[in-house]
């Protein structure tokens, strides 16, 4: 039709390789990518792979204690960053987040959080009154999950250095007789939600965005590692667990399915979504298996233990809406396939990149 | 919002699968024309679900995907000047041009917004009187009224700094130009019920008429679908070519006149260019000269841009209906939701994302292509490649 500027060749679509887009850091492919392809083989000298986890079970040798020699253990430890746009929101702040969302992390390798780390990296100008605001409600948070606060740092950068306040916590714990990981999930498997899903995401968009929802949504920005605790005791064959933050349920179960070299079959008329975070998402066109979430984890059990495990999480206030939501099969190695409301069966893909609300 | 559960409830969709498989006889061959029910129709495999010989050909109704290249390159260009804030509805962002995208440039330097709606871009435009913001005016019926009205707003405001890169297309157009190939493979039309919601249904019933196929109004959940293409067989099986509105909760016979007078006010009836289909005569918007001081086009002085195809691409083909992404060489391999090589890729509503996120990747469960269903309308890209 017309020459193009790169003359007789067509030009081949630009994909951008040299820069960090914000896609990559939503917690889908492009998250994974970057992780894999620069991040990891940076660091290949401690244990390969290993840094793709969010959090790490490190054995303690045994160690002299005034004399007499003291039995060696295992540690979990994690960290985590915190750079939510708005940092306060319906439901929650980043300071709650940052408490939690560590806590979580170590709860998933079923450690019990012994203490927090806390640093703050704070834009010049920012409100006194708004870092009150945010400490209190990592102190409450904190005080609400057990968890102790025990060692920070506080740096302070210049105007347009960053925006407003980052948190990043990072916290340890020791590890019970249970320790899940996604390699031992079993075809045969029950999938466990705590909770319905992508409230956080939806409550962060709609106080960013200010919609104007009749209803408001609140994010399910909670610490499990109780309920985790009572899970686990309640199923000590628990394979694995995962709580799907950025990247939602999809990504979550992707990255499960792709480890353990197993399928997972869901049941989408099972999957809990409250009817506002639902109506929010279909007016955005977001897929809400899409969307992060901060309260709810997801659990493989095999099925003999699945009952007693959905009622360990139910009785506590953060698993009462736990559900079961599908299975673990040997089909399909590394992909999620959803059974649809009309009966058919729909691949399920991680996110990509960042989430974009669609035009109509 | 509890009205949705009821749209989507499996015994009700069952019942409805039932009564089709009652009533068809024969094969038929029914067009979806809106992206967002692709979605929901792939989504959901209520293609895969319907009787044997009952066939959806999904239609070109993805404003993101027949937005031409040029007219991407153009958003490109304007966006990558410094005194620009460029805002978009937010799968624009991923779409390639030629060269980049706008996520891409975004990381570069420029301002890059999304906004829901543009009259946020009007406000961005009042409070930032030192930059120039534009707003990429794309989509069919449905998105036009608001578009417009960010223009009359933006008069009102007297701002001199906000301008609009319009790619409006209307839906009409397309389905006569479908149905006017000669090998038009389609019997019976959904037609698109938030399009509808706007503009009503009178404009489909000398379509209806001429080319003698039924349509019917439709909505965009799964239950609605199914409506829709019920009536659309029972119409088929009985020989009756009436526009039907199935959707009659959103959708009034006349549609919404303030909307459309706002439209009026604004914009007027142009020739179009479609990604993948070519120029249809009549088949756009464009501003009104009254109103050409906000066309980001003249303002930026970008209409030179032009642009080409990847070779890879078929999009054009399965834009008209002809062919399935599955049948694409590039499909699944060189191009993906993450690297797309042309603009079915991009969007949600465009049919090889929908596709590739309902993770088809072969051609095993679908019903056998058609060989080609719409002509390419002469002028149009893949006619001269």
């Amino acid at each position: 039709m017309t020459a193009t500027v790169q003359g007789a060749g067509c030009p081949v679509p630009h994909r951008e390789t040299e820069r960090i887009l914000l896609g990559h850091g939503s917690g889908g492919q492009l998250s994974a990518a970057l992780l894999r392809d620069v991040i990891a083989p940076a660091l290949a000298s401690g244990a390969p792979g290993a840094i793709v986890d969010d959090a790490a079970v490190l054995e303690v040798p045994g160690m002299p204690d005034g004399g007499s020699p003291r039995p060696g253990g295992s540690l979990v430890f994690s960290t985590d960053a915190f750079v939510v746009n708005p940092r306060e929101f319906p439901g929650g702040c980043i300071g709650d987040l940052a408490v939690n969302g560590t806590i979580n992390d170590l709860a998933m390798m079923g450690g019990r959080p012994l203490a927090l780390s806390l640093a703050y990296i704070i834009e010049e100008g920012l409100p006194v009154e708004e870092l009150r605001r945010v400490s209190a409600a990592v102190g409450r948070a904190a005080a609400t999950a057990g968890v102790p606060i025990v060692t920070g740092d506080t740096k302070v950068v210049g105007r347009g250095a960053a925006d407003g306040i980052y948190l990043v916590t990072s916290g340890v714990g020791v590890t019970g007789a249970v320790r899940p990981s996604a390699s031992r999930v079993q075809a045969g498997d029950a999938v466990l939600l705590s909770g319905p899903i992508a409230a956080h995401g939806m409550a962060v968009m709609s106080a960013r965005e200010d919609f104007g929802f009749d209803a408001e949504i609140l994010s399910d920005t909670a610490p499990l590692h109780r309920m985790v605790a009572d899970l686990l005791a309640a199923a000590p064959a628990t394979h694995t667990l995962r709580d799907p933050t950025r990247g939602g349920l999809a990504s979550a179960l992707n990255e499960i399915a792709e480890t353990a070299g197993i399928g997972v079959d869901l049941d989408e008329a099972a999957l809990p979504v409250a009817e506002p975070v639902r109506a929010a998402c279909d007016l955005l066109g977001l897929d809400p298996m899409h969307v992060a979430n901060e309260g709810i984890c997801v659990a493989f059990v095999p099925a003999a233990q699945a009952s007693a495990a959905l009622a360990a999480m139910r009785a506590r206030p953060e698993g009462v809406g736990a559900v079961a939501i599908g299975r673990a099969v040997a089909d399909h190695p590394g992909r999620v396939t959803v059974r649809t409301l009309i009966g058919s069966q729909r691949i399920v893909d991680p996110l990509i990149g960042e989430q974009l609300p669609r035009i109509c | 919002m509890k009205y949705l559960a009821e749209y989507r409830d499996p015994g009700l969709a069952r019942a409805a699968l039932a009564e089709l498989r009652r009533i068809a006889t024969k094969p038929w061959s029914i067009m979806e024309v809106c992206g967002g029910q692709t979605n929901t129709m792939v989504r959901q495999g209520i293609d895969e679900v319907l009787p044997a010989g009952i066939r959806m050909i999904h239609g070109p109704g993805c404003p993101v995907c027949v937005t031409p290249l040029e007219q991407i390159d153009r958003a490109l260009a304007i966006a990558a000047r410094p005194e620009v804030i460029f805002t978009s509805y937010g799968d624009m962002l991923r779409v390639p041009g030629s060269q980049t995208d706008l996520l891409s440039l975004r990381a570069r330097g420029a301002t890059v917004r999304v906004v829901y709606s543009p009259l946020q871009a009007v406000e961005l435009a009042a409070a930032n009187p030192d930059r120039q913001v534009v707003f990429f005016a794309i989509g069919f019926e449905t998105t036009a009224p608001a578009n417009a009205m960010s223009v009359l707003r933006a008069a009102e405001l007297g701002l001199d700094n906000y301008s609009v890169l319009v790619s409006h297309v209307l839906v009409p157009p397309a389905m006569r130009a479908i149905l006017a190939s000669p090998d038009n493979e389609v019997q019976a039309f959904l037609a698109a019920g938030h399009v509808c919601a706007v503009m009503g249904y009178t404009e489909y019933e000398p379509i209806a008429a001429t080319y003698q196929v039924p349509i019917v109004v439709t909505g965009f959940e799964p239950l609605d679908l199914l409506d829709g293409i019920l009536h659309a067989v029972r119409q088929l099986e009985s020989g009756r070519t009436e526009v039907e509105n199935a959707y009659a909760r959103a959708v009034a016979r006349d549609g919404n006149p303030a909307a459309q007078k706002v439209v009026a006010t604004v914009f007027e009836v142009c020739d179009r260019a479609w990604r993948g289909i070519g120029v249809i005569p009549d088949s756009g918007l464009g501003l009104r000269e009254a109103y050409a001081a906000f066309d980001a086009e003249r303002r930026f002085a970008v209409s030179q841009v032009t642009a080409q195809e990847h070779p890879a691409c078929i999009a054009g083909s399965i834009m008209r209906g002809s062919r399935l992404p599955t049948d694409c060489s590039a499909y699944a391999t060189q191009c993906t939701p993450r690297s797309p090589l042309g603009a079915p890729m991009v969007s949600t509503e465009g049919t090889c994302a929908a596709f590739f996120a309902a993770g088809r990747r072969s051609p095993s469960s679908l019903v056998p292509a058609p060989t080609a269903a719409v002509q390419p309308v002469p002028g149009s890209r893949e006619s001269q490649s």
